[in-house]
């Protein structure tokens, strides 16, 4: 099946937007830390449909975009897992994972 | 003719210096001043092999020539300009090494006894080595340059030796004054290398006093003032001369450098150090001999000034560690006459010589007097004239060993101070009428203020003594018998067929006409000195209240020192120092200050950013990201 005779590239890219911001929004607004570690996944996705929908529909003979998708599926995992490790120890120092409350490295 | 073993000379003072500096308390004090004066006795006999071996090995009729025992490049910056390290062995720095280590080995065995006990007694014996190191090595300099860095050793040393005593503040005050003076003068040394060795090429003492070198036979170079370039640069340094060897206007420091242990006053402040000066001209005559006579004038004009000036002030002291530190003043004074009146080569370059073999006499007889004097003081525990009187029934020894250096001192033949101050009083007779007259009064004057001491200390009344003063030990009065011997005996070195200006010996002959006047005034003023202070009477005070105008300035030292005081104080600190530590702290410091303030203040209004919010952070970063995406759309 066909996929670009059904839905034009726009639809894909006004998805990709709203996952994008979404993730942004979800960054600035959440206090809680893993709530923004999601919101940054988010934003990674929003930018693998991007490669992968350009790269359907406007080469759709080559595979660059598939690969850059997998080595940002591959880092992200890589950058969670250091995420949460952070996360965890951030909680057992300070004893909350909420961002308002780690600020000592100011000024 | 081999003479590298001189390299020992340097490096056994040295050696121990860095020994007894080291180990210091834990050394037994005992064992630190055996090890002090063994190395000393060496380095003594080894020097005395080498003025035999140059003496004996050279002809005095085709003269003696310049041996470079060693000469090692130390700094090495560029082509022209090298550092070198040497010994140079010549008759002049040969007789020196003789003198320093003879002097300096009486002063170690002495001080066996004289500092026996002493607080720091290991330390006063690896500042001792310093200074025979440094002293060495100032003398045996092939160079300007290493001359100078030993010069400043020699002053430091001198500068731990005043303030041994450093619980006392008259040492510290005398020690920082004598280090300040000197060092002061050691800038216009300083000023005259810089300037001598750019117009000369060359801090080698060889290239700069060779007679027929570049240095000396080139024409004389631009006039600043009326004199050329050369005499200035020698006028600069005998200003670090003048320092070392206490003329004046620079001699304040030395009658209050007394406030050290007595030793190291015969040692540094009568024999050795202070005629460093007088071995700087020497050393560099030819220059002055044949580039700036001007600056021979002038040394002759402050040196016969010195004289006179300090002869008088020692005529109204009552310490007597004082009278005998302006009694060096007076002798040194003499010795810079007799430089200054001099000529080169030959029959002409008897002042030069003179002046050498009063430098030669001089350390043996006025060492002997500080000696002794140290010895009445060790046994009457104080420096005051007043306090002594009828010694010679308790102190037989230091009594004749005492007269013998007076009379010494006082140029009475056939005793070594006799011919020595009678071929000073020959050269200047044939130079300059007045300076002859000057010194010649000075000669008598001598011998009023030294009789005067010797009355006073060993005749006269007698006080009561606490308890009885006793006769000196052995180790102190054997330095003391020694220094007699040499005394009555040193005269007779033939001093011109050794150390002449040119190296070449000379005919001398007898002046009756100088000597029998110099003999008759010398017994003038010991007659004078019989009449007013063999036994105790009123004449003295009397005498000093009919001119009691002369007699308080010159008990004041003719307020030198206030008008130093006041010139420092009052004017420099006043007028200059003042004016410039305030700009320094409100204009210099202020315009830092500002700089660092205004940095702060903004820092302080940009730190509110760094707030710790991650999140804000975040939102700056998206905000910009979105300001600057759209800018590039609107373009």
């Amino acid at each position: 099946m066909n996929l670009s005779s059904e839905i034009p590239l726009q639809y894909m890219l006004v998805l990709s937007t709203l996952v994008f911001f979404i993730g942004l929004v979800s960054i600035i607004i959440r206090r809680n830390l893993i709530t923004m570690l999601m919101g940054i996944e988010l934003m990674l996705n929003a930018v693998n449909i991007n490669f992968v929908a350009f790269n359907h529909y406007l080469f759709p003979n080559r595979l660059e975009g598939h690969f850059f998708t997998m080595i940002i599926i591959a880092i992200a995992a890589a950058e969670a897992a250091v995420a949460i490790a952070l996360i965890i120890n951030i909680y057992r120092k300070v004893g909350t994972v909420s961002v308002d409350d780690i600020e000592e490295l100011k000024y | 003719m081999d003479f590298s073993f001189t390299i020992l000379i340097l490096a056994l003072p040295l050696f121990s210096f860095a020994l007894l500096g080291l180990t210091s308390k834990s050394l037994k004090a005992d064992l630190a001043g055996y090890a002090g004066t063994t190395s000393l006795l060496v380095i003594t006999v080894l020097s005395y092999l080498a003025a035999w071996r140059y003496f004996g090995g050279g002809d005095a009729e085709a003269g003696f020539g310049t041996t470079i025992a060693m000469n090692y490049l130390w700094l090495n910056f560029t082509d022209t300009l090298q550092i070198h390290i040497g010994i140079l062995l010549d008759s002049l720095s040969i007789m020196m090494l003789v003198v320093i280590t003879t002097v300096s080995l009486m002063v170690h065995i002495y001080s066996l006894g004289y500092m026996k006990g002493e607080k720091g007694f290991q330390r006063y014996y690896a500042f001792l080595s310093l200074f025979t190191f440094s002293m060495l090595g100032l003398v045996v300099a092939t160079n300007i340059f290493q001359m100078y860095i030993f010069w400043e050793l020699v002053g430091v040393s001198s500068y731990l030796l005043i303030g041994f005593y450093y619980e006392r503040p008259s040492a510290v005050a005398a020690s920082k004054k004598a280090f300040i003076v000197t060092r002061f003068a050691d800038l216009g040394f300083l000023i005259g290398i810089l300037m001598l060795s750019f117009s000369t090429g060359t801090f080698d003492f060889d290239a700069l006093t060779s007679p027929t070198g570049p240095v000396i036979s080139q024409p004389a170079g631009s006039l600043f003032m009326g004199l050329s370039v050369t005499t200035w640069a020698m006028l600069f340094i005998f200003m670090g001369g003048a320092g070392k060897s206490a003329m004046f206007p620079l001699h304040i420091w030395l009658p209050d450098a007394m406030e050290g242990p007595t030793p190291v006053s015969a040692l540094i402040h009568a024999a050795t150090m202070v005629v460093a000066g007088v071995y700087l001209v020497a050393r560099l005559f030819p220059i002055y001999a044949m580039s700036a006579p001007e600056a021979l004038d002038v040394i002759s004009y402050i040196g016969s000034f010195t004289s006179l000036f300090a002869a008088v002030i020692a005529c109204t002291q009552l310490d007597i560690k004082r009278v005998l530190a302006y009694s060096t003043l007076s002798q040194i004074g003499y010795m810079m006459v007799a430089l200054g009146v001099s000529g080169y080569g030959g029959e002409a370059g008897l002042g030069y010589m003179a002046s050498l073999f009063h430098l030669f006499t001089h350390a043996f007889f006025k060492a002997l007097l500080f000696l002794g004097a140290g010895s009445v003081i060790h046994a009457v525990h104080s420096n005051m004239m007043t306090d002594m009187g009828g010694l010679r029934k308790y102190m037989p020894v230091t009594h004749v060993t005492f007269l013998i250096a007076c009379l010494t001192i006082a140029g009475l033949p056939p005793l070594s101070g006799f011919f020595s101050k009678d071929e000073i009083l020959v050269a200047a007779f044939e130079h300059n009428k007045i300076i002859f007259a000057v010194q010649w009064l000075v000669a008598g004057i001598t011998a009023f203020y030294m009789f005067r001491l010797y009355f006073n200390i060993f005749w006269n009344r007698t006080p009561e003594y606490h308890h009885a003063p006793h006769e000196s030990p052995v180790t102190m009065t054997l330095p003391l018998s020694f220094l007699a011997v040499a005394s009555v005996f040193a005269g007779f070195v033939p001093f011109h067929e050794l150390v002449t200006s040119d190296g070449k010996a000379f005919e001398t002959s007898f002046h009756v006409l100088v000597a029998l006047p110099s003999i008759a005034v010398a017994l003038v003023g010991i007659g004078l000195a019989y009449i007013m202070y063999f036994k105790q009477n009123e004449r003295p005070t009397k005498l000093a209240a009919s001119i009691s105008g002369i007699y308080t300035a010159a008990f004041h030292k003719f307020y030198i020192d206030e008008i130093y005081i006041f010139i420092t104080k009052g004017i420099i600190f006043q007028f200059i120092s003042r004016p410039v530590a305030w700009f320094d702290r409100h204009i210099v410091d202020g315009t830092m200050n500002l700089i660092g303030n205004t940095t702060v203040a903004a820092s302080v209004v940009i730190r509110r950013l760094q707030s710790g919010k991650v999140q804000l952070y975040i939102w700056f970063f998206a905000s910009g990201v979105l300001l600057l995406t759209l800018y590039m759309l609107l373009q």
